[in-house]
């Protein structure tokens, strides 16, 4: 069996497979979207819950060590609490309303593919 | 009769062969072993994946094949087309992450993904080449990416350290984010079948508990089977997002 004779049957397949994905239809067609599954879900929950709390854990680290430095003991960690927590809350922002770890509040751009980091919904039909 | 329970000593670093070298302790430990059988194994299978290069794949050229695919989608879906240079780095990453998570859910294994050091060390390369990333294809034009757009010059005093700040805090959430998965999974494992001997060894019918910690135990396998494939993804789409703020800042 030559190469040429294997090609046709796979290329007719290859049509069917294509019009079967078109139609939506048996297992390879793309599922109707009911959001994302429990277990992405549960991911984007953590990642979440992270972005908040480890923002605030890191400023304020940061904030102890400036105070340490310049002994300008509480300011810098009073100052870097807040940061911390507007920090956090941004990126908690950014990570929900998909614009991703962009920092910076600007869409994305025209060259730029859309985030799909909000809901790590990827459809992994291709 | 009392059993001690140390569900944390399976983090514990060994040295296996001791190397010091003026002064600093580079022993080969079971971290590093678990690591280089990680890396062999996830090139054999790229390798003999690779081999056949048959029209229809065999299984292990499935495998090597879709591991491939999922990672290209990956890159383009998120970063774009100039992420393909990029992709030897992100497959790297991806394989290691996801095949060290895996290994080690092997009883006698050792979860390198489990040490803050291993997950800060891939975090801090990652932050670190975006950065230069970033700087090399904008010059310092990359410095406007803390400045947000169409904001008064007063609330830029504010704004810019909290843009700042929250750049700085990603490897610290990237590295925090693997090692917590996957030491709370491992210690959930362990603390689960440390009651299973107790119970065995208790008088009587109380002897027939000892299935319960055992089959909770059976369930978080699959659970951790399942945190170790979506950790693994986790680490390398944000690297992904964050290599494509670097590459289209404007």
């Amino acid at each position: 069996m030559n190469e040429r004779e294997k090609n046709d049957p796979l290329r007719e397949f290859g049509e069917r497979l294509d019009k079967a994905r078109a139609a939506g239809q048996g297992p390879l067609g793309k599922a109707p979207d009911d959001g994302p599954s429990t277990s992405t879900a549960l991911a984007f929950g953590w990642r979440v819950g992270l972005e908040l709390v480890g923002a605030i854990v890191i400023a304020e680290l940061i904030g102890w060590a400036i105070d340490k430095w310049l002994g300008t003991r509480p300011w810098g960690m009073v100052v870097f609490f807040f940061l911390g927590i507007a920090a956090g809350m941004l990126n908690v922002y950014r990570a929900v309303t998909g614009l991703g770890g962009a920092v910076g509040f600007r869409q994305p751009q025209a060259g730029a593919p859309p985030s799909k980091g909000a809901g790590w919904d990827d459809d992994e039909d291709d | 009769m009392a059993i001690e329970l140390h569900p944390l000593d399976q983090f514990k670093i060994e040295p296996l062969i001791p190397i010091h070298i003026g002064g600093i302790d580079a022993s080969f430990t079971n971290s590093a072993l678990l690591m280089c059988i990680t890396v062999a194994v996830a090139s054999l299978i790229v390798i003999w994946g690779s081999r056949g290069r048959a029209l229809v794949p065999s299984r292990w050229q499935s495998l090597a094949e879709i591991s491939y695919e999922f990672i290209a989608g990956m890159i383009d879906d998120n970063v774009g087309h100039e992420g393909r240079d990029y992709f030897p780095f992100i497959f790297t990453l991806f394989m290691f992450i996801f095949f060290g998570n895996l290994l080690g859910l092997i009883p006698y294994g050792y979860t390198f993904t489990g040490q803050i050091v291993v997950t800060f060390a891939m975090a801090a390369v990652v932050f670190i080449g975006v950065t230069i990333i970033g700087i090399a294809r904008h010059g310092w034009h990359f410095l406007s990416f803390f400045v947000p757009h169409g904001v008064p010059v007063a609330l830029l005093l504010l704004l810019v350290p909290i843009e700042l700040l929250s750049y700085i805090i990603r490897p610290f959430t990237l590295s925090i984010r693997l090692f917590a998965n996957m030491m709370a999974g491992h210690t959930m494992l362990a603390i689960f079948a440390g009651f299973v001997a107790p119970l065995l060894l208790a008088a009587g019918a109380i002897k027939a508990f000892a299935v319960v910690p055992l089959g909770v135990d059976i369930l978080l396998i699959f659970l951790e089977l399942l945190v170790a494939a979506l950790q693994a993804y986790v680490f390398t789409i944000l690297t992904c997002l964050y290599l494509r703020d670097a590459i289209h800042l404007h």
